[in-house]
């Protein structure tokens, strides 16, 4: 389109150079400089081009670009420490981090758990640092309700109140959490922690949780991807070589799931699944299994790899189909002609042929399925759950569990482009063919 | 669209307050935030239709509950309450508290004494009322069982629940570390009024963990509260924990040959919030006065198999509504069932659970 717009006036004004380079410049019908008005006009196209796409522009900045953007650097927010005990922000700084602070950050804290107990602002603070201390939010409520009476010295006074206030590890992490941002969040989202020193270490081993769940999030993906090309890519054969009546009909049979509600197929693979499910029963009552030995096909691994490779076999063969389709039969025909084996034919011939399409299905399943949520949360009972399960978890959590759900998901969308990345290095995204 | 639908809301509100106020202060409609469905609907019809009927004062509902603790802190941090009354989880409300973000209510104050005169601090079950926080149902959790499973009888006490040598069959447990670690110490021998101060400590939580193990090859997990009824009725567990109302449902409604095991059902309380700053505080007085007395809590109970609140609500519990069940068998508070009941302490679990969720994930997963 924009080719023959673009190319009819410019070989008009290429012709008439052409034809008379040193004459007058050639003018439109009310007397403008050609080029001038050119100009003019593919401005003006231009600027219709963007007028057309602004909405689409702005709906994806206000829906997409700030919602991400937003979500990213709640990951890193940390304002609890610096704005509700102000007073002990202010004086920790000159505190050097050895043994337990002076009197002057211990009658900081004091007035700051009594403005707090006056304004309840006392329960943001002792959020954020149970968080990492569990057992502060207790000795800091239970204080806070006594500060207005507390006398000086406050050391004395705190630490007789509560022996938590002499834990040296507390006062540590108040010092360093005063910073508004803190990467505190994304270590924890890798299962690492400060320790009680403030060096970062791994977490014990029975609290390590995100970063193995990432790895199966992405293995498990992994798996569906190949699962989708083995079971998809016969399809999309059939589908491209069908006479047209039966194809129609087979495509009806990809699309008629795609078109159904995803939970709808969800719950019909936990009919099916089930060890009271009929899959199970065809099972017992073919004499194949004993009653007693009835598979578990879900709430575990299997169950998410079944239903997410089903629900996400129609991305796989779709973008196949388009690639197939326009391969000509002739190529194939030629190819066993110059005395090829039909497997030979098959590898050497159409099998790189259909990269483009494999590449683009492999993309938009493998994206996908590292961000479902909804069927593993369903089917996937303990083994079998996502990254994304962990997420949503998080999210209705409290506000430093929302902050942690912001890191771990700006982990997966960094790890969703580098995937993006190394898949464009491999193959090279200008090669994709989705249809 | 929420940002709409509210917008939509607070104009309408604004626009009635304003033609309220020249006629009477007082006959501002009052929002009320609860879960919506069934529940809602057992509110409703105690308690607000009553009030209506009596004051004229015209009630607008919105179902937004679940994600009351945000909303709450977003209209009170923008300083624009727009919600009078909220229903609220014990445990969000106690996180609301100590944020600021709520009305603190001095129960005596603000709440109907008992028809025999008692002060309604003494009224309530202990433990439920909070510092911001009015309850109104008492719900449990707890193991059910489909008896045709167990033809000679089913599990009678924790002890049993692991003892998969004779009541053999999967259990369906809900995927988080509440509840689950109380049962498993209580099930190692702990005595109950004990559990919370050993799981306080890092031996104990690591004592529930190892009991868990052992029962971890026969656990299903559940994340939504209509899963367990619906994988005992499958078959695919044989016991199940379950919320009470749930259970109650697929007995009656559905005629399921559940059975609910009663020892150590774990009970935790939902109620009535109100965010700091409210505007109409006289008329959300007025409601909740109303709503939150002996008669009106017994009231609920016909629409819903929760338990009042109150104490002397339990005599005044009837039958159910849609079909003439006797309720009262079915309360978690009913003499019997609450005999070996285990109150749900939502303060440890404001202290220690981000620890041991993340624990229990990994636990979990491994």
């Amino acid at each position: 389109m924009t080719d023959t717009a673009m190319s009819g006036p410019a070989s008009f004004a290429d012709a008439g150079r052409v034809r008379d380079p040193s004459a007058a410049p050639l003018t439109t019908a009310d007397g403008l400089p050609l080029k001038a008005a050119l100009r003019r006009s593919q401005r003006r196209l231009r600027l219709q081009a963007v007028l057309l796409v602004l909405p689409l522009l702005l709906f994806i900045f206000v829906t997409f670009a700030i919602p991400i953007a937003m979500m990213m650097s709640r990951s890193v927010q940390n304002p609890e420490v610096s704005e509700f005990p102000p007073e002990t922000a202010a004086v920790i700084d000159d505190w050097d981090g050895e043994g337990l602070p002076g009197e002057e950050v211990f009658a900081a804290m004091a007035r700051d758990l009594a403005t707090g107990q006056e304004n309840n602002t006392v329960g943001r603070v002792t959020a954020r640092i149970n968080r990492e201390i569990p057992g502060a939010r207790g000795f800091m409520l239970g204080t806070a309700r006594e500060a207005a009476t507390l006398q000086p010295p406050y050391k004395e006074a705190m630490l007789a109140a509560n022996k938590g206030w002499g834990n040296e590890r507390y006062w540590r992490l108040l010092k360093r959490e005063t910073r508004s941002i803190t990467p505190a969040y994304y270590l924890l989202a890798l299962d690492y922690e400060y320790d009680s020193n403030g060096a970062i270490v791994k977490r014990p081993a029975n609290y390590q949780v995100y970063q193995p769940l990432f790895l199966r999030t992405a293995w498990m993906s992994l798996v569906i991807t190949g699962l989708t090309i083995l079971l998809g890519y016969p399809v999309a054969y059939l589908l491209a070589s069908l006479p047209l009546r039966t194809s129609n009909l087979l495509m009806i049979l990809v699309l008629l799931p795609f078109w159904t509600s995803l939970l709808v197929r969800t719950s019909a693979w936990i009919v099916l699944l089930q060890q009271q499910g009929v899959i199970n029963d065809l099972l017992v009552f073919s004499g194949l299994l004993g009653d007693g030995s009835r598979l578990r096909m879900i709430y575990n691994q299997t169950g998410t790899i079944v239903a997410m490779t089903h629900v996400l076999l129609p991305f796989m063969i779709l973008p196949l189909y388009s690639v197939m389709k326009t391969i000509s039969p002739s190529y194939m025909r030629a190819a066993r002609s110059l005395g090829a084996s039909n497997f030979r034919a098959f590898v050497t011939v159409y099998l790189p042929m259909t990269i483009p399409g494999i590449a683009a299905g492999t993309l938009l399943v493998f994206i996908l399925a590292v961000g479902y949520y909804i069927t593993p949360a369903l089917v996937g009972g303990d083994s079998g759950i996502f990254i994304s399960n962990l997420i949503a978890e998080n999210m209705r959590g409290t506000g430093a569990q929302v902050r942690l759900a912001a890191a771990l998901s700006t982990l997966l969308l960094v790890g969703v482009l580098l995937f993006y990345w190394l898949f464009n290095k491999i193959v090279g995204v200008d090669r994709l063919k989705f249809g | 669209m929420r940002l709409l639908k509210s917008l939509a809301l607070a104009s309408a509100a604004s626009v009635v307050a304003i033609a309220g106020a020249a006629i009477a202060q007082d006959k501002q409609p009052l929002t009320i935030v609860s879960w919506g469905g069934a529940y809602s609907m057992s509110q409703q019809k105690a308690y607000s239709e009553p009030y209506t009927a009596k004051t004229g004062i015209k009630i607008l509902n919105e179902d937004k509950s679940n994600e009351a603790l945000a909303g709450v802190r977003s209209q009170v941090e923008a300083g624009q309450v727009t919600w009078d009354i909220v229903d609220m989880l014990q445990s969000d409300a106690q996180r609301a508290c100590e944020e600021g973000l709520l009305q603190k209510i001095n129960p005596d104050e603000w709440l109907a004494p008992a028809p025999d005169g008692t002060p309604a601090s003494q009224d309530f079950i202990e433990g439920t009322l909070g510092e911001c926080f009015i309850p109104q149902i008492l719900y449990a959790t707890l193991f059910a069982y489909d008896t045709r499973d167990f033809p000679n009888g089913g599990p009678q006490t924790i002890a049993d629940i692991w003892d998969v040598q004779k009541f053999p069959g999967t259990r369906a447990l809900e995927n988080i570390p509440q509840k689950n670690l109380e049962w498993a110490l209580i099930a190692d021998g702990v005595p109950a009024e004990e559990v919370y101060t050993v799981l306080a400590t890092e031996e104990g939580q690591d004592r529930a963990f190892k009991k868990l193990d052992e029962l971890k090859p026969n656990i299903i997990w559940w994340t939504q509260g209509a899963q367990p009824p619906q994988l005992l009725a499958d078959g695919e567990a044989a016991i199940a924990t379950a919320y009470n109302g749930r259970i109650f449902s697929a007995q009656v409604d559905e005629k399921q040959p559940f059975k609910i095991m009663w020892d150590r059902q774990m009970f935790e309380v939902d109620g009535w919030t109100i965010p700091a700053g409210v505007k109409n505080e006289a008329g959300v007085k007025d409601y909740i006065f109303f709503a939150t007395d002996t008669q009106r809590l017994a009231d609920q109970s016909k629409y819903i198999a929760y338990a009042p609140a109150r104490k002397s609500s339990i005599p005044l519990v009837g039958k159910h509504e849609a079909t003439g069940e006797e309720m009262l068998p079915h309360m978690p508070t009913q003499e019997d069932n609450f005999k070996t009941a285990v109150r749900f302490d939502t303060d440890f679990w404001a202290t220690y659970g981000d620890a041991l969720e993340e624990r229990w994930n990994a636990w979990v997963n491994s």
